[in-house]
């Protein structure tokens, strides 16, 4: 029964490959598997949609959509037929090519990560040797694509919303690299299903998930940083601010072109944040032992929208940085804190079992944190606040 | 030499000429990231996993970027007036593409020839090239790992010494 429901969709899966004649049935199985991903994941953005905005409202003391539906719950069929309807405008000094192909690059890009994060057992569309590194392959081409938009667009403000874009992914996505290669030391593997397996144990009902160790939280703390600015979510949202460069590099789309890179930003959130899932909150494993016999693909949905919930939980709350305190947090600070966190992983995984490990890495790490927060803090002169014309 | 293989191949050397052939510059780079691309999928089809995603990482992630980064930042978008995209020197490039292409195929002509005919398709996984990274060639690595980080450290000294000048 368990059983069952736990493999409910391959064995729906098989049950449907099985009607069909022997010889389509290995490409029928890979295109029905894709079908799922790309019509589930765009039906989880249309809720999520709206349940940010009614999140954002809730935090801003406001209602939110209300109007469409009951509680605004039609809301996004509303947004999708408006934005079907809407003429597609392209500037006339625009390139043509290029502009109709940036927001197809960024959702095809988007779309492939989801290949090869494991939604559940069993559930993985192509379980790679390498799957790990496909996933950074995949994203680093994303970043083409936002360049394509704002260059191709022929306006200074979706050119300078672009290069501030691609300049803040790439220096995030070192930080991003670095952190996940904690996790590969550790696991020893690349492969997105042996990272969820090394995390399936428990010991007195509790996971062995890896935000359980010292490295394993300091890692998934750089991790969601950075995701937070590979995804171009507020407070890094510099790219697109609205108060100072209209929209950045997304300016001059209109109409569903527009809706596809709001998709593609929306899409790119939920697979970085399956990725987060996988590599250090177990993955679809259950959170106690006597939890197990719950669906595995709850486990991995319910985790994946918790990491979307924080996502809005910080836009509701954070100011927006500036570009160079952007650039200096990424280089200064959560760099050398992930080579010192892959330090850490070194020793945590050559010391051995027992306790002294656990004492050891989480000295190394307490130390620099707080030590590093100490000097910072007396270098800031923080005093009584002092108003310069007020009084 | 299977279907799949003629369409990548025709696909990166669609993606070449792009590169070469086409007038705003800007164009040229995206050109020859499906070039890139192309290549990548080249080592795929091969099942050496690991140096084509290495290859979209690098190369798409990061090269593509930096030569537009270049393209934009010196002005180069721009496009010539004066028509015609051959440099007035195409016979010597000529010549020397020839070269150059004549000395490759000689050299994959001769390999050809030197190898035994039927060895067994070595099974390599990422794994295994981690281990040859870090114990046979571990000399070269690290001397490749120096070499990166005197460029970083004279790109930030570079950078510095421009700033410090214009104060």
């Amino acid at each position: 029964m368990f059983e069952t429901a736990d493999q409910i969709f391959v064995l729906l899966k098989h049950w449907l490959v099985g009607l069909l004649p022997m010889a389509l049935q290995p490409v029928a199985g890979v295109v029905l598997s894709v079908a799922a991903i790309v019509c589930f994941f765009p039906a989880l953005f249309a809720l999520t949609t709206v349940f940010e905005r009614k999140g954002l409202g809730r935090i801003q003391n406001r209602i939110g959509p209300n109007r469409t539906g009951p509680f605004g719950i039609l809301q996004p069929v509303a947004d999708g037929i408006k934005s079907l309807t809407k003429e597609d405008i392209v500037p006339l000094s625009a390139d043509g090519a290029v502009h109709f192909l940036a927001p197809v690059v960024l959702v095809v890009a988007v779309f492939m990560g989801f290949a090869v994060l494991p939604m559940g057992r069993n559930m993985v569309l192509a379980d790679m040797d390498a799957g790990l590194l496909f996933y950074f392959a995949i994203g680093a081409s994303t970043e083409l694509s936002v360049f394509m938009a704002g260059w191709s667009s022929r306006n200074k403000y979706s050119l300078m919303g672009a290069m501030r874009a691609v300049a803040q992914m790439i220096s995030y996505e070192v930080a991003l690299l670095l952190s996940s290669v904690a996790v590969v030391m550790i696991s020893g593997s690349l492969s997105l299903t042996k990272i969820v397996e090394a995390q399936n144990h428990y010991s007195y009902g509790l996971p062995h998930w890896y935000i359980f160790t010292p490295w394993g939280l300091a890692g998934f703390v750089m991790y969601a940083i950075a995701t937070t600015a590979e995804t171009n979510r507020s407070p890094f949202d510099l790219p697109e601010g609205e108060s100072e460069l209209v929209a950045g590099y997304h300016t001059e789309y209109s109409g569903f072109k527009f809706a596809l890179f709001f998709l593609g930003e929306y899409l790119a959130m939920f697979s970085i944040s399956g990725l987060g899932t996988t590599l250090f909150l177990g993955g679809w494993t259950a959170p106690f032992s006597f939890l197990t016999w719950v669906p595995s693909w709850f486990w991995f949905f319910s985790k994946l929208m918790m990491s979307i919930f924080v996502f809005i939980w910080l836009r509701g709350t954070l100011p927006r940085l500036r570009q160079d305190q952007l650039m200096n947090f990424a280089w200064k600070f959560v760099l050398p804190m992930c080579l010192l966190n892959l330090l850490v992983a070194g020793l945590w995984r050559f010391m051995g079992d027992g306790w002294l490990r656990w004492v050891i890495c989480s000295a190394i790490l307490v130390a620099a944190y707080v030590g590093l927060g100490w000097e910072e803090m007396r270098r800031m002169h923080i005093g009584a606040r002092s108003y310069r014309y007020a009084e | 030499m299977s279907f799949a293989f003629y369409l990548i191949a025709a696909l990166t050397v669609a993606g070449a000429l792009a590169a070469v052939l086409l007038k705003n510059t800007v164009h040229c780079a995206l050109a020859l990231t499906v070039a890139f691309a192309g290549l990548a999928f080249l080592f795929l089809q091969l099942d050496a996993q690991f140096v084509g995603f290495a290859q979209i990482l690098v190369y798409i992630g990061a090269v593509a970027i930096l030569v537009v980064f270049a393209i934009l930042l010196t002005r180069g978008s721009e496009t010539p007036k004066d028509g015609g995209i051959f440099s007035r020197t195409w016979l010597v490039g000529l010549a020397v593409a020839a070269a150059v292409f004549a000395m490759l195929g000689w050299a994959v002509l001769q390999s050809v020839a030197g190898l035994p005919r039927a060895t067994p398709e070595p099974t390599v996984t990422v794994g295994d090239i981690g281990v040859a990274l870090m114990g046979r060639y571990v000399l070269p690595l690290e001397i490749v790992a120096l070499l990166l980080t005197a460029a970083l450290i004279g790109a930030v000294i570079v950078a510095m010494h421009e700033k410090e000048g214009s104060k």
